[in-house]
């Protein structure tokens, strides 16, 4: 090893943006930026202060959780059980045929298109919008719920699934093509088995995930334990709405600890 | 009889990766082609059935004119055409006999697919098969439980299963070590006689090459130098194939080729 005295001895990473006027003026625009914002919002300490009181008058009510109204809870919690898993179930069975739609080594450009555009337009509301307009649709319930929950799971779980159809080992769609075999057998022997176990995996995901989302999908009206938790506070019942929200809670420790038992199982 | 004319294969605007090749395989020879990485044989492959479309020129396949096919008539010529693959190709997650029955697909319905109702006469013909080539106690194994060699055999009785007028193989040894390539050649060779079967095998070990086939022929980029059989393949020859430089050799006017 030769080392001519012009050999460096330091180095540096090169910054993210190389000009140095210019990264200090993005720097310091970012944080006045944020200082002004700060600064700028109207924030009434008085309400502040007030809403600690109330607050205090909120929890005061809940403790102790009251159960004394355990069969509104145990039909709100079911209905919402029926309600993910019935949203899971369509949304899933749907997502495949979006999901291949939107895969774009599969699908032709403008097919492609069109699926990712179902995509996108059911991941850009989030499902309490989405669940306003299918009550003012279809009215209070659970069927609001089932819809809602429907258009929430296409969202997820067709973009993740079509995402896993992309990364595929082509050489095995190249293989039945080579024997001649038609298309949609192609799909059932070459694709669906690399994709199998990450399909899986997401529908368990999804129905946990949907478990979550139709408590909260009830509150404006879409039936299911969220709907019970939105009447309760209605009625000021602070007791029964922490019963509730305790079995909400449990609920969505239990189904988590289970869907992720089974997709460590599978993986 | 497989005879290719004039055939031409460009990708996007860029200099032809096939020029103007002609090439005619007759009765039940096992033909292999040489020449280094990016000299067109895995093109020239796969224009045969058509997993690459030939940009002009014609491949006939005993009659059939390949070139213009559509749709369902493509897909009942490609049955015609067995192919065995570098790296296999195989569906991991079947198992063997969904493998090799997967060489059926395109004779059977999509639904008899699905539901792996093969049709008995296929059963037999792939534990026979198997038999032969060794891996009949396998059929219920999932494929990717296979080692290499075992690997490419199955990929070799899913070709077969096609009932196939010409065999395809694209680098089928590549992946394996030196003594399971030297069985799979042989394999293929003992096929072609067994079942009067034209054999068209892309290969880079010319030693095997030489071992194994019938007629060498020798492809540099794009073009067919040499066709002959193996002990005329003189170091002269090699050298021949295996020098050039990709671009200079395709940018060379294309009426002088052949």
């Amino acid at each position: 090893m030769s080392s001519t005295p012009d050999t460096p001895d330091t180095w540096r990473k090169p910054p993210f943006i190389a000009n140095r006027w210019l990264r200090w003026a993005v720097y310091l625009g970012i944080i006045t930026y944020i200082l002004w914002v700060g600064a700028s919002m109207p924030i009434d300490w008085e309400r502040v202060a007030d809403g600690l009181g109330r607050a205090k008058r909120i929890f005061g009510g809940a403790f102790p959780p009251s159960f004394d109204r355990s069969g509104l809870l145990i039909d709100g919690f079911l209905e919402s059980l029926k309600i993910a898993l019935l949203a899971t179930a369509g949304g899933v069975a749907l997502s495949v045929p979006i999901a291949f739609m939107a895969a774009r080594n599969i699908a032709p450009l403008p097919i492609y298109y069109l699926g990712r555009a179902i995509i996108i337009i059911a991941r850009s509301f989030h499902p309490v919008i989405v669940a306003i307009i299918f009550v003012k649709a279809v009215g209070f319930g659970p069927f609001a719920g089932v819809l809602t929950l429907i258009v929430y799971s296409i969202g997820f779980v067709a973009k993740m699934l079509a995402e896993r159809i992309e990364e595929i080992d082509f050489g095995q769609v190249e293989a039945m093509r080579a024997a001649g075999a038609p298309y949609l057998s192609t799909l059932v022997y070459a694709i669906m088995p690399q994709i199998m176990p990450r399909q899986i995996g997401l529908s368990i995901y999804q129905l946990d995930s949907n478990l979550r989302a139709s408590a909260v999908v009830g509150i404006v009206g879409a039936g299911g334990i969220g709907a019970t938790l939105a009447n309760a506070f209605g009625r000021y019942d602070y007791d029964f709405a922490l019963a509730i929200t305790i079995v909400i809670v449990g609920a969505i420790l239990i189904s988590e600890g289970v869907s992720g038992m089974i997709r460590k199982r599978i993986s | 009889m497989l005879k290719i004319t004039d055939l031409v294969k460009r990708y996007g605007k860029g200099d032809p990766v096939l020029k103007n090749l002609d090439l005619t395989i007759e009765g039940e020879s096992v033909v292999s082609i040489i020449g280094s990485s990016g000299a067109g044989k895995s093109t020239l492959l796969r224009c045969i059935n058509r997993l690459v479309e030939p940009t002009s020129g014609s491949i006939e396949l005993n009659g059939t004119e390949l070139t213009t096919l559509h749709g369902r008539e493509l897909r009942a010529a490609r049955r015609k055409i067995g192919m065995v693959f570098q790296s296999f190709n195989l569906v991991d997650r079947l198992t063997v006999m969904e493998n090799v029955q997967s060489g059926r697909l395109g004779y059977i319905s999509t639904w008899a697919a699905v539901m792996r109702r093969y049709p008995k006469k296929d059963i037999r013909r792939a534990y026979e098969l198997m038999e032969r080539v060794g891996i009949a106690h396998y059929a219920d194994k999932r494929a990717d439980e296979l080692s290499g060699g075992e690997r490419q055999r199955v990929g070799v009785v899913r070709a077969l299963m096609q009932d196939p007028e010409i065999l395809l193989a694209d680098e089928p040894t590549a992946s394996l070590d030196p003594k399971t390539s030297e069985q799979i050649m042989g394999l293929l060779r003992d096929l072609a006689g067994e079942l009067k079967l034209p054999v068209l095998i892309n290969i880079h070990n010319v030693t095997e090459a030489k071992i194994y086939t019938d007629r060498i022929v020798g492809m540099r980029y794009g073009r067919i130098i040499f066709d002959d059989t193996p002990d005329s393949l003189d170091q002269e020859a090699m050298d021949q194939i295996y020098s050039g430089s990709p671009h200079a050799d395709r940018k060379t006017d294309m009426k002088e080729a052949s």
